[in-house]
């Protein structure tokens, strides 16, 4: 343990050297930064609507659902076909803010259909077994997920149409990215809405809270369960829209890295617990964002963006490490 | 009915599953038997088959048959179906299997039409029944139908492998010159694969009924019988297998070798690592940079070079342990998986780039030498490898019958019940972390060595799951299973080039089935009771004659 | 003295599950520990061999602290516990359970292991000799290859009790050993608990709530009420100690001890409910 803070302080001193150098040598403008950090919160808000996924199921079954990013990529995968014919008939330039809709719209119904399947086929029978159990079920349904796409679609990139309507900037802000900022909000305030008033919210609540009280107190459980699942996955399939808005491409391993990431927020925020989650998005979104080019750039690394996964990754491994409960404290109960 | 109705529909969306990711069409060249069966139609027959089976299974009266049939039934109408939607909606823009040869494969070369519908729905009711009757057959006639069916198969697949091995009249008369079996050979093959264990289980039934069951030492001279065969076999294997099967056989050996690691710290020490390909990696880095002359820091050889990459993976595993260690299980997983990431992004990188090559990558990694031979071939690789596994396989046995295996297998039962019990859990997970990422290193550094060259590419996250997956399906914890998975998920992908986009599709489907029904993985670690149970047996034997007891020799 | 609990206080976020207790367990007697559910006796154990650390107070094994050692380093200093719901390794062998329970009785190296020296090969035929000595000792005997899994009920709580005697422990801590037997099968356990004391010297601290054993066995029992000591004494004592009726009675039995026991709070020491 002493060698793990050891190590721990000094990646801290780094950073802290390397934000220093790199404010004091001034290479980047004021303007950059704020790119920087708009860009990162853009990002953090998909990171946060993948993550609620990640903790809502370990809430309520304490298991890592490894194929998650897999069904943020189902999402935004068929959404493309969508969001192609839209555009071949001019919909998407004449009604953008509609079509918009309809493509999130598909994409919630597809990721949450690809969800509660998996659920259903993958863990329901291996609930109750040993934790590494199903986590090595998650990890076989995420590749199994990913070459089927391969399969069906082809291996190459394919490149989202775009809105010309998000094509400008307001303010000095690229157009997307507010909408991919506030498009996140609008669903974490919607699923909050979800849980906090509706009947099935409420036994998604019950089961988090004690699963096998909740069964005698008459809530269907496996009902709750494939709900968690179906509202888990829609909000992923509205993740993957926003994520091909911004970056305008899919590709059948896309979910592989945002699902890292996205688990990644989760724990940082606390696995189990709702607004941590949301905030542990935020929160790295703005680091992976921001850090190469701060903490990096001033250690004299060259081609610092190119470690930008390596610190969103070192974030994962330092949480797990030094405070597994993350920011928030876990909270397995998910009270909103 | 339900029921079949119900299979039908689920083997339908498999069948359609498997024709939309173009697996189908991917072995629309690969005779089984000589232009009259390709693998296409074996996988769309194994997959009635099973359906069928699986209706009929527990059912006892007819319903069960007349059930397979409807269920097979079910499965053709669905084949017609998507072959008809595929000549007639242009889907190809979407799924790039959707091809009119996949409508002419799945109508049997016919095209959609009212015959290839009787035709499909013939095949499929007639297939569905076979499979229904499998179901029917006592277990042990049951094991046989399938392993022959099995056999025949495999031996078909392997035509080009067995070719240049087999005596040319055998290999005219068995197989057809466009590939796979002949008729005649495909009828031979399947007889044998039958007659052989009926066979040997009739000899055993007699030799029971006589002697009551064998007695002990016969078993075990069996066994050195048979250890010995395979010491042959292993050993003089580059001589006959040429070039391309050494080839294969150093890929599978290396994964081997990093099943066996990673069995000791997964299937003994019930640590699942998600990262291992960093130890892999770290190897082969090692070797690279200490004998490279392009990164030019270093310029060790072969020999001197492998003790030392190995010890920087000891190393590197006790310094990746040390934190992770104290984590639960799952979040071990992650946290290994975050490792690998980040070991192989940092190769990767420019930053590190004038010491580990970047995307580039090393070459003019050093050969092995001899005194006056410098091992450069496949075949010599090859037993450099072998030795390899074997001292893995020796390590392994050997940790696994000691204190020390039991410490590990009691933490992987029950932790705290282990640490209660005076067990120091951190000391005997670093123990399995250590010795796991040993033979990963030595492993990458074979490998480097092997291929002359590495590049960041080869060390992506898909190596642990291939690893994992082996383990899997071989049994975790079990030794035999570690040579079955690689086998099987190694092997055979190299062997059947068409298969290797497929891959991953199957290691997916291979993790999620064997967790669900089969566990303890195909060749599990049960015969270990049977084992010990004889080994007993034969100390007290000994005893009784005065001879000190004989050290019992592992597995 | 042999174990000794000075003012323990354990707290679990707002409940104090131990509050000040004082408990000194004497050399070769069997003393119990019984109270009625959540009064803290397996957090006191769970303290006893270091799976928790207390809050506040120590506890010493021979006037040697060993509060705040890990539970390993206590288990080598001769404290040894069974549980509550079984737990063996359940698809291990028997035997193997048993040599595990011997893992700090065995010495010898990676190396030895591995070259398998004359050292391994000494050290693991004793070990081996000692395991099963010690399953004859339990009733075990022709059960050594059996994975532990298979083992009927009562052969489980033996083979736990096996594999902790293995340990050579000094203080044995038994949670709940008759809980899920049949009358006949407790009569067996009383003997046997009461061979280790006269035949071994072992020092046994037990929970239970059976008070037909308990009564029948204890040299000493301490009653425990929400974390706290409620009444200490020779059986008969405590069984007339007003105090400890009205815990029990407070909880809605209706007479003397004798049908607390049937009455008391059972859902626990049922093996399948707890499970």
């Amino acid at each position: 343990m002493v060698i793990a803070w050891a190590i721990g302080s000094l990646l801290l001193l780094l950073v802290l050297v390397g934000s220093y150098r790199t404010l004091a040598a001034g290479h980047y403008t004021g303007g950059q930064w704020f790119d920087f950090v708009v860009f990162g919160l853009a990002q953090g808000g998909i990171y946060a609507l993948i993550a609620l996924g990640y903790t809502m199921v370990y809430g309520v079954l304490r298991m890592i659902n490894f194929a998650h990013g897999e069904v943020f990529m189902s999402g935004a995968f068929s959404a493309f076909f969508l969001a192609n014919a839209l555009a071949r008939r001019g919909f998407l330039a004449s009604n953008p803010v509609l079509s918009l809709l309809v493509l999130m719209a598909f994409a919630a119904l597809v990721s949450m259909t690809i969800a509660v399947i998996l659920e259903r086929v993958a863990y329901r029978p291996l609930r109750g077994a040993p934790r590494l159990v199903p986590l090595i079920t998650a990890v076989g349904a995420s590749f199994f997920l990913q070459y089927t796409f391969r399969g069906l679609f082809g291996s190459g990139v394919r490149v989202y149409p775009t809105v010309p309507l998000l094509e400008g900037a307001i303010f000095g802000i690229q157009t997307k990215l507010i909408v991919v900022f506030l498009g996140a909000l609008a669903t974490l305030g919607i699923l909050w809405a979800f849980l906090t008033f509706t009947r099935t919210g409420l036994a998604i609540r019950a089961v988090a809270e004690d699963m096998e009280a909740a069964a005698l107190m008459g809530v269907d459980v496996n009902r709750a369960i494939s709900s968690t699942f179906a509202v888990g996955g829609a909000m992923a399939g509205v993740a993957g829209v926003l994520y091909a808005l911004v970056f305008a491409q899919v590709q059948f391993f896309m979910g592989f890295l945002p699902g890292i990431k996205a688990f990644t927020s989760a724990v940082l925020g606390g696995i189990g617990n709702l607004p941590g989650a949301a905030l542990g998005g935020l929160v790295l979104g703005l680091v992976e964002s921001v850090g190469p080019s701060l903490f990096l750039d001033g250690l004299g690394i060259p081609a610092a963006h190119q470690l930008k996964d390596v610190i969103a990754f070192t974030i994962l491994v330092l949480i797990l490490i030094f405070r597994p409960t993350g920011i928030l404290g876990e909270r397995l109960g998910s009270r909103v | 009915m339900r029921r079949a109705l119900t299979f039908g529909l689920i083997g339908s969306i498999v069948a359609w599953h498997l024709s939309l990711v173009g697996l189908v069409a991917a072995f629309a060249e690969r005779w089984l038997i000589g232009q009259s069966l390709t693998f296409s139609y074996v996988v769309l027959l194994a997959l009635i088959l099973l359906v069928g089976y699986l209706t009929a299974r527990r059912v006892s009266d007819w319903t069960g048959l007349a059930g397979a049939a409807l269920a097979g039934l079910v499965v053709g109408l669905a084949l017609w179906i998507l072959a008809l939607i595929v000549t007639e909606v242009n889907l190809r823009d979407a799924f790039v299997a959707a091809s009119p040869s996949l409508a002419q494969i799945l109508t049997f070369d016919r095209g959609v039409s009212v015959p290839s519908l009787a035709i499909l729905l013939l095949i499929g009711a007639a297939t569905g029944l076979i499979g229904g009757g499998i179901a029917w057959i006592p277990a042990t006639g049951r094991r046989i139908v399938i392993g022959a069916l099995s056999v025949t198969v495999l031996v078909g697949l392997l035509r080009d492998v067995l070719g240049p091995v087999l005596p040319p009249f055998l290999m005219r008369f068995l197989f057809s010159p466009g590939g796979g079996l002949s008729l005649p050979g495909a009828v031979i093959v399947l007889g044998l694969a039958i007659a052989i264990p009926v066979m040997r289980s009739g000899l055993r039934m007699q030799r029971v009924r006589q002697k009551g069951v064998l007695p002990a030492r016969v078993l075990r001279r069996r066994r050195l019988a048979l250890r010995a065969l395979g010491v042959v076999f292993f050993v003089s294997f580059p001589l006959w297998a040429k070039l391309f099967l050494s080839n294969v056989a150093d890929f599978v050996g290396l994964y081997i070798l990093m099943g066996l690691g990673l069995n000791l710290v997964l299937g003994f020490a019930g640590l699942l690592d998600l990262g291992y390909v960093a130890f892999f990696a770290i190897g082969a880095y090692s070797m690279a940079v200490l004998t490279s002359p392009e990164l030019g820091a270093f310029t060790l050889g072969f020999w001197t070079a492998l003790p030392i990459a190995v010890a920087i993976t000891v190393f590197s595993g006790i310094l990746i342990g040390l934190p992770v260690l104290r984590m639960r299980g799952d979040y071990l997983a992650i946290a290994t998986l975050g490792f690998g990431e980040i070991v192989r992004l940092l190769v990767l990188s420019d930053w590190l780039k004038p010491h580990l090559g970047g995307a580039q990558g090393v070459t003019r990694i050093a050969r092995p030498v001899l005194g006056p031979f410098v091992i450069d071939r496949p075949q010599e690789y090859y037993y450099l490898i072998l030795i390899g596994c074997g001292l893995g396989w020796f390590l392994s046995v050997r940790l696994r019958d000691s204190r020390i295996g039991r410490a590990w297998m009691a933490i992987r039962e029950d932790e705290d019940v282990a640490q209660a019990m005076g067990i120091n859990r951190v000391t005997a997970k670093l123990l399995a972390f250590a010795t796991g990422a040993s033979m990963g290193g030595l492993s990458g550094a074979l490998f480097a060595s092997l291929v002359n060259s590495v590049i960041p590419q080869s060390f992506s996250l898909l190596v642990s799951i291939n690893v994992v997956a082996l383990l899997v399906l071989g049994g975790i914890g079990s030794l035999p299973g570690v040579l079955v998975g690689a086998l099987a998920l190694v092997g055979l992908p190299e062997l059947l080039r068409e298969f290797q986009e497929y891959r991953l599709l199957v290691y997916g489907a291979v993790l999620i089935a064997m967790m669900i029904f089969r566990p303890a993985g195909l060749w599990p670690e049960e015969t270990r009771v049977r084992e010990l149970e004889e080994a007993a047996e034969e100390a007290r034997e000994t005893a009784r004659t005065g001879v000190v007891a004989a050290s019992q020799d592992g597995v | 003295m042999l174990l000794e609990a000075r003012k323990v206080t354990k707290r679990f976020g707002g409940v104090v599950a131990l509050s000040d207790l004082d408990l000194q367990v004497e050399e070769q007697t069997i003393h119990s520990i019984i109270g009625p559910n959540g009064a803290g006796k397996t957090t006191f154990f769970n303290c006893v061999t270091g799976f928790l650390v207390p809050d506040e107070g120590e506890i010493l094994l021979d006037s040697q602290p060993i509060t705040g050692l890990r539970p390993d380093q206590i288990a080598r200093l001769g404290i040894a516990r069974t549980y509550q719901t079984i737990r063996l390794f359940r698809f291990l062998t028997v035997l193997d359970n048993v040599l595990i329970g011997l893992h700090p009785h065995v010495h010898y190296g990676i190396l030895d292991a591995v070259i398998r020296s004359r050292r391994y090969h000494r050290s693991e035929r004793a070990a081996a000799r000692e395991a099963r000595e010690l399953l004859r000792y339990l009733g075990l005997a022709g059960k050594e290859f059996v994975v532990a899994n298979n083992l009927s009920y009562g052969d489980q709580r033996r083979l736990e009790i096996a594999r902790a005697l293995a340990l050579r422990p000094r203080l044995l801590l038994l949670d709940e050993p008759t809980a899920g037997m049949n009358p006949y099968e407790t009569g067996q356990m009383i003997t046997l608990i009461r061979r280790l004391r006269d035949e071994r010297g072992m020092t046994i601290l037990l929970i239970e709530h059976d008070m037909k054993v308990v009564m029948n066995i204890s040299d000493l029992v301490t009653v425990l009420d929400f974390g706290e000591k409620i009444a200490e004494g020779k059986p008969a004592e405590v069984q007339a100690n007003p105090l400890v009726i009205e815990a029990y009675l407070g909880r809605g039995a209706a007479s003397g001890l004798g049908t607390i026991a049937a009455q008391a709070p059972r859902d626990e020491s049922m093996p399948n409910a707890s499970s």
